[in-house]
C-alpha cells in the first residue's frame, strides 16, 4: 500500500514538472519567436517592459487575463466553451511519452525521467497529439462565423494530409531500431552524434520535419489560421482566456514536436559526443540539459522558417503533401526495409537517403520549373 | 535546384539578424523633421509683436475641408493688435478635420499662418482638438524665425 502511495506520488511529481515544462516554454517562445523575427526585419523586438523586454510576454499575458471572456450570440455553447481544452489537452498528454533525461537513482528507486515508459509510446504519442485537430473543427464549428469554420476544415484536411507522411516517415527508424518504445530510440542513439538517427534516415528525416510544421500549424503550412484570408481562422471569435488557449497549443505543441524530433532524430538527451550516463541526479540534470538545448536550437529553426518563407496557397499545399511527400515516404519506407533485410550497414543507409533527397529535389525542381515554363 | 534556392533564403534572414537595427526608438530618440513638414499651425507675429493675420478669410475660404473658423474685428487705432485695418478676434482650427493640405499657408498674403513642425496632437477628447489663438500664436518671447527680418508695416 504504501508502495502503491509512492509510485502515486512519483507520477503526480512528474506530471507537475513535465506540464509546468511545457506551458513554462510558452512565454519563453513567445519572446524567442518576436525578438528573432524582429531581428530578421531588422528592428529591435519587444524591448520596452522590463529589461531586454523580458516581460513582455508575462505583461502580455496578464493583461489577456483580464479581458472579457466573450461568447458570441449564435454560437454552439458546449462545444465553442469545449474547444480550447481539446485543443491544448492533447498536446500535454502527448508531452508525458517524452523522455527528459536518462533514469535516475533517487533512495534506491529508479525512476525514468518520462511520465510513462512503455512499449508503445511512439504510436501513443501520435494517437494523442492528432486529437488537437477536433478541437480546432469543433472551434471553426461551433463559432457560427463562415471564417472560422473553413479555418476549420482546412486544418482538418492539412492534418490528415500531413498525418499520412507523419506516420510513414518514421517507419523508416521504426526499422532501423526494432522497437517503438521512446527510451530505447534514445538508448541507441547513445555515443556520439554519428550515431543519431538523422545520419541513418536523412530523406525520412527531412519527411517528418515538413510534416510536423504542417501538423503544428506553422508557415509556411499556418493555412487555418491564414490572417491574410480568413481574419483569424478557427479562433476569430474566441477572445480572452479561451484565445490565450488556443494560442498556448500552439507553442506547446512547437515544443512537445521539437523535442519529439531531437528524441527521434537527434539522439534526445544524448549529448553529441560520447557519454555513459550514470544514475546520478547529476547526469539526469546533463540529458535534460542537451534535450533542451537541441529542442532549443529546432524552435530556432521553426522561427527562422518563419521569418523566411512565405505562406503556401491551398492548393499547392495539397500538392506537395499527397503528390510529393506521401510518396516520397513511401519510396524511403521500402528502401529502408530492403536495405535492413539484406542486413546493409548504416552508413550505406543514410548515403542512400541522401542520394534519394538529392535525387527528388532534382526531379521536383525540374519539374516545377517546367510547369512554370510551360505557364509562361 | 530547390535546395539551393532554400539555403540561399535562409541565408538572407539569417544575415539580416545581425544587420544594424534601423528602428528609431521614438520617444526617446526622435528622426528630424524634414523643413518643409506641415506639422500643427502656427499664427506669426512681427518683430515688434503685433500679430500679422489682418483677418481676411482666404484661408477659412480655401481650406477644402472647412476647418477654419474666423471672426474678424476693427483694429483700435491706438492700441492695434495687427498692422492692417482688422485683425482675427477669433482664430480656430478644427485639427481632426484638418488634412495638413497647407493650403491656409500658402493662400495668406500677410504670412501669418503656417505650417508649425508640431506633430503630437493625440487628445483624449474632441473638443481638445478644436485649438485657437492662444494654442497657435507664436509667444512674444521666442523668436520669429525667418519673419523676424521683415519690419513690421504701418498704416495709418
Ligand atoms: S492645412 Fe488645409 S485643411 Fe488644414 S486648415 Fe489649412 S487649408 Fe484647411
Ligand atoms: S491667417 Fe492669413 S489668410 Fe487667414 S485671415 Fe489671417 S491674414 Fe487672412
Amino acid at each position: 500500500m504504501n508502495e502503491f502511495l509512492l509510485d502515486t506520488l512519483i507520477i503526480v511529481i512528474k506530471i507537475g514538472v513535465v506540464f509546468g515544462l511545457v506551458i513554462g516554454s510558452v512565454p519563453v517562445l513567445v519572446l524567442a519567436e518576436r525578438k528573432v523575427l524582429g531581428w530578421m526585419q531588422v528592428r529591435p523586438g519587444p524591448n520596452r517592459v522590463g529589461p531586454w523586454g523580458l516581460l513582455q510576454t508575462l505583461v502580455d499575458g496578464a493583461k489577456v487575463f483580464f479581458k472579457e471572456n466573450i461568447i458570441p450570440d449564435g454560437v454552439e455553447p458546449l462545444t465553442y466553451r469545449l474547444a480550447p481544452l481539446l485543443v491544448i489537452l492533447p498536446v500535454l498528454i502527448a508531452a508525458s511519452v517524452i523522455p527528459f533525461g536518462p533514469p535516475v537513482k533517487i533512495a534506491g528507486r529508479e525512476i525514468p525521467l518520462a511520465i510513462a515508459d512503455f512499449d508503445l509510446s511512439l504510436l501513443f504519442f501520435f494517437a494523442v497529439a492528432t486529437l488537437s485537430v477536433y478541437g480546432i473543427v469543433l472551434a471553426g464549428w461551433s463559432s457560427n462565423n463562415k471564417w472560422s469554420l473553413m479555418g476549420g476544415l482546412r486544418s482538418s484536411a492539412q492534418m490528415f494530409s500531413y498525418e499520412i507522411t507523419l506516420s510513414l516517415s518514421i517507419v523508416g527508424i521504426l526499422l532501423t531500431s526494432g522497437t517503438f518504445r521512446l527510451t530505447a530510440i534514445v538508448g541507441q542513439q547513445s555515443g556520439g552524434f554519428w550515431h543519431w538517427n538523422v545520419f541513418l534516415q536523412p530523406l525520412g528525416f527531412v519527411l517528418f520535419l515538413l510534416a510536423a510544421i504542417a501538423e503544428v500549424n506553422r508557415t509556411p503550412f499556418d493555412l487555418p489560421e491564414a490572417e491574410s484570408e480568413l481574419t483569424g481562422g478557427f479562433h476569430t471569435e474566441y477572445s480572452g482566456m479561451r484565445f490565450v488557449m488556443f494560442y498556448m497549443s500552439e507553442y506547446s505543441s512547437v515544443f512537445v514536436m521539437s523535442s519529439l524530433i531531437a528524441t527521434l532524430f537527434f539522439g534526445g538527451y544524448n549529448p553529441p559526443f560520447p557519454y555513459t550516463f550514470g544514475t546520478s541526479w547529476f547526469d539526469g540534470a546533463i540529458g535534460l540539459f542537451w534535450l533542451l538545448a537541441k529542442i532549443g536550437a529546432l524552435v530556432f529553426f521553426f522561427i527562422w522558417l518563419r521569418g523566411t518563407l512565405p505562406r503556401l496557397r491551398y492548393d499547392e499545399l495539397m500538392m506537395l503533401g499527397w503528390k510529393i511527400l506521401f510518396p516520397l515516404a513511401f519510396l524511403n519506407l521500402i528502401f529502408t526495409a530492403i536495405l535492413v533485410a539484406l542486413n546493409w550497414p548504416g552508413w550505406l543507409l543514410g548515403l542512400v537517403g541522401a542520394g534519394a533527397l538529392v535525387l527528388t529535389d532534382l526531379v521536383v525542381s525540374q519539374i516545377l520549373w517546367r510547369r512554370r515554363r510551360a505557364a509562361g | 535546384m530547390l535546395l539551393v534556392e532554400l539555403i540561399k533564403g535562409f541565408s538572407v534572414t539569417l544575415r539580416h539578424m545581425f544587420r544594424r537595427r534601423v528602428t528609431v526608438q521614438y520617444p526617446e530618440q526622435r528622426r528630424r523633421d524634414a523643413p518643409i513638414f506641415r506639422g500643427r499651425h502656427r499664427l506669426q507675429r512681427y518683430a515688434d509683436g503685433l500679430e500679422r493675420c489682418v483677418g481676411c478669410a482666404l484661408c477659412a475660404s480655401v481650406c477644402p475641408s472647412e476647418a477654419i473658423y474666423l471672426e474678424a474685428a476693427e483694429n483700435d487705432p491706438t492700441n492695434p493688435v495687427s498692422p492692417g485695418e482688422r485683425y482675427a478676434k477669433v482664430y480656430q482650427i478644427h485639427l481632426l478635420r484638418c488634412i495638413y493640405c497647407g493650403f491656409c499657408e500658402e493662400a495668406c498674403p500677410e504670412d501669418a499662418i503656417v505650417m508649425g513642425p508640431e506633430y503630437e496632437l493625440a487628445a483624449d477628447a474632441r473638443a481638445k482638438c478644436v485649438i485657437s489663438k492662444k494654442d497657435m500664436l507664436t509667444p512674444r518671447e521666442a523668436g520669429f524665425g525667418d519673419y523676424e527680418t521683415f519690419p513690421a508695416p504701418r498704416i495709418g
